[in-house]
């Protein structure tokens, strides 16, 4: 009934073709950028930018890089938090190395060199699968870890050891360092992440994302069908890494300003793994989701006793939500083990029959 | 430099050969150590299928249970059989509410499944013991401290700490009690049976459910002797889980499900992983023991995919 298609017809094959033939699907994606385009930046506060929009903004993207390569191609990669170093060393080295560029573009650009190194590490995929490659990909996140680490010239040799933003301005605003404010910040995650969600969603649909979903779900076949298996998985691992890259630029450019080596740890991989997984795989608003879940519920849980009056040490809240994320993955993996996305999907045919159950 | 890669470490070897004996001991020690790791993984992965992500921190879980309820005051044997215990209403906890629910699943969603049990798990430890590290309790055990150092040659001294070779006694006693257990018991056959075969055991009047308790209760008693031994040697702190990941390039080395498999792999990672470090770390700034296990396993797999002693993988269209 609030979601029926009968009476929406496709006249050409323009129409049919839309990334949304629903009119439905199209008004709630005008709401949610309406949202947050307009009415996030005018009521919220620096608070609720800096330490839920951004970070909710960064990790759903990287969600979707490691999404397109483990839900969409099938290759379970473990070294998502290395990826993302790769990028925002490389994007931190492209600005002390071009003070004057801007700083946007070479975020961008810094993903193209995450997108090599992915592909790297993509190579033994050919050989091994599964579990097995799991293991190839932690490789990377040690290694490259060890590279954050070791190799001075990543961190300008700076005694710290840890990576610190510097004052950059584009189009004539401060986007980065400490001095840029947190709604410019909010608007170029939300554009970058809006734009690559975007173009994902129409690479998905086309030849390139019908070849990594016939790897995914039989690679044999898909061979045998004319898919050419390396060229298309290191093409996976090379896009994922892009913007896992681009993502972990973006996270320490826009959100958190310095990132030390162990920012990237095996930590975040897996935070980001529970999101693919918990948003459903091989969705991107499944990935939003994910994010959402992951990230926004353990910063509400640290509010909750405080707000209804039960005063505990910092560290017991931290336990206690560790204990809780844990149980709700296993509780949701029980529930939908297909995730969010599932879900969603069944409360829109639930929906397309009401008031009937079938 | 090809000096320094090729010719170099070896003369060394040669010319300090207390030292290298040294290392090929801490090589030993260390493979038999992550060999117990991976002894738990592969317990659980051929009774079920299931890629154990929590083994390394039921490792933790166990030593901090140990040590906690000995620093409130039990005896340190009673504080032991507690222990076994705790593993116990574990691994009947994990099937009644995970492994249950989650039966035929895909391989991945179980892999999370334990995962979300590690989070769990550091959560519910440190909740109740605390977070800091914790001497573990190796005397009251009756283990061995202490060391010998045995005379080698003229120059040198190499030097056995005492509970490493405890270690290695109690991996071995370990291994030879599973292999019988497999072998010659019912229950053992029962669960051979599941591994190779969940429906056919099941159509022969097999109780999954009851097998997998039993596998994670095995695989506890395997984490409680790793917890005890990697305990002694450090502290018993969260930092540990980080050797979960070690027994991983293990598993791939020695094949999935394969017992002996684990133990080798154990030790050509243990091995090659301090002559690695010793020998060869210092080219590139050293530190390199966190990712050489991987590369080793990495180059193997090109190779050999399954594994030393691994299932071969037959894909059929």
């Amino acid at each position: 009934m609030f979601y029926r298609e009968a009476g929406q017809f496709k006249t050409s094959y323009k129409a049919d073709q839309a990334l949304m033939p629903i009119l439905q699907d199209r008004v709630g994606l005008l709401v949610i950028l309406a949202i947050a385009f307009v009415v996030i930046p005018v009521f919220a506060n620096d608070f609720f930018l800096t330490s839920i929009m951004i970070p909710f903004l960064v990790f759903s993207l990287a969600a979707i890089g490691l999404n397109v390569l483990t839900g969409f191609c099938g290759q379970l990669s473990l070294g998502t938090g290395a990826f993302m170093g790769v990028g925002a060393y490389t994007a931190y080295k492209l600005t002390t190395i071009f003070p004057d560029a801007n700083v946007i573009v070479m975020v961008l650009l810094s993903g193209v060199f995450s997108a090599a190194i992915g592909a790297i590490f993509g190579l033994p995929s050919l050989r091994i699968k599964g579990l097995y490659l799991a293991v190839t990909t932690l490789a990377a996140q040690f290694f490259l870890e060890w590279c954050f680490i070791r190799i001075g010239w990543l961190y300008n040799y700076n005694a710290s050891g840890a990576i610190e933003i510097p004052h950059r301005e584009a189009f004539g605003l401060v986007v980065s360092g400490a001095e840029a404010t947190p709604i410019v910040r909010y608007f170029i995650v939300l554009c970058i992440t809006a734009g690559i969600a975007f173009l994902m969603a129409n690479v998905l649909r086309g030849r390139i994302g019908r070849s990594w979903m016939m790897i995914r779900d039989m690679d044999i076949a898909a061979e045998l069908m004319g898919i050419r298996p390396l060229q298309t998985k290191l093409l996976a691992f090379a896009v994922s890494s892009y913007i896992c890259g681009v993502a972990g630029a973006m996270m320490v450019f826009f959100w958190l300003n310095a990132a030390e080596p162990s920012s990237y740890s095996i930590a975040l991989s897996f935070q980001i793994l529970f999101m693919v997984i918990l948003g459903g795989l091989g969705s991107l608003g499944g990935a939003f989701m994910g994010a959402a879940f992951i990230w926004i519920l353990p910063v509400f849980l640290k509010f909750i006793p405080g707000t209804i009056g039960i005063d505990l040490a910092a560290e017991t809240v931290e336990h206690v939500t560790f204990m809780i994320v844990g149980a709700l993955i296993i509780f949701f993996l029980i529930v939908e083990p297909h995730g969010f996305a599932r879900l969603w999907q069944i409360a829109k045919q639930k929906l397309r029959v009401w008031p009937f159950p079938y | 430099m090809l000096y320094d890669i090729f010719i170099d470490p070896f003369v060394q070897m040669y010319d300090m050969p207390d030292f290298f004996l040294q290392v090929l001991w801490e090589g030993f020690v260390a493979g038999i150590l992550y060999a117990l790791i991976a002894l738990g993984f592969v317990l659980i992965f051929k009774a079920s299928g299931v890629f154990n992500f929590a083994q390394g921190i039921m490792v933790v879980f166990a030593g901090l249970t140990l040590v906690g309820l000995n620093e409130n005051g039990v005896p340190a044997y009673l504080a032991l059989a507690l222990t076994i215990g705790a593993m116990g209403i574990l691994a009947y906890g994990v099937e009644r509410v995970v492994m249950r629910p989650l039966v035929n699943q895909p391989d991945i969603i179980l892999l999370m499944a334990t995962i979300g049990l590690t989070y769990f798990l550091i959560g519910f430890g440190e909740f109740v013991f605390g977070g800091e590290p914790k001497q573990m309790i190796t005397e009251e055990l009756g283990l061995p401290t202490g060391s010998t150092a045995i005379e080698f040659g003229e120059r040198g001294l190499v030097i056995l700490q005492h509970i490493d070779i405890a270690a290695a006694v109690i991996a071995v006693l370990m291994v030879a009690a599973l292999g019988i257990f497999f072998n010659k018991t019912r229950i053992g056959r029962a669960l051979r049976a599941v591994a190779d075969d969940h429906q056919a055991a099941l159509s022969v009047g097999i109780s999954l459910n009851q097998i997998w308790a039993i596998v994670w209760f095995a695989a506890g008693l395997v984490a409680l002797a790793t917890g005890i031994m990697w305990g002694a040697r450090s502290d018993v702190s969260f930092a540990l889980e980080i050797v979960a990941f070690k027994a991983l390039p293990v598993l791939i080395l020695g094949g999935f499900t394969s017992i002996p498999g684990a133990i080798v792999g154990g030790l050509i990672i243990g091995f090659g992983e301090k002559i690695g470090e010793l020998y060869w770390g210092g080219l590139v700034g050293g530190g390199i023991e966190s990712w050489l296990a991987y590369i080793i396993a990495l180059i193997f797999l090109l190779f050999r995919p399954q594994g030393l002693f691994g299932e071969r993988i037959i894909e059929r269209v």
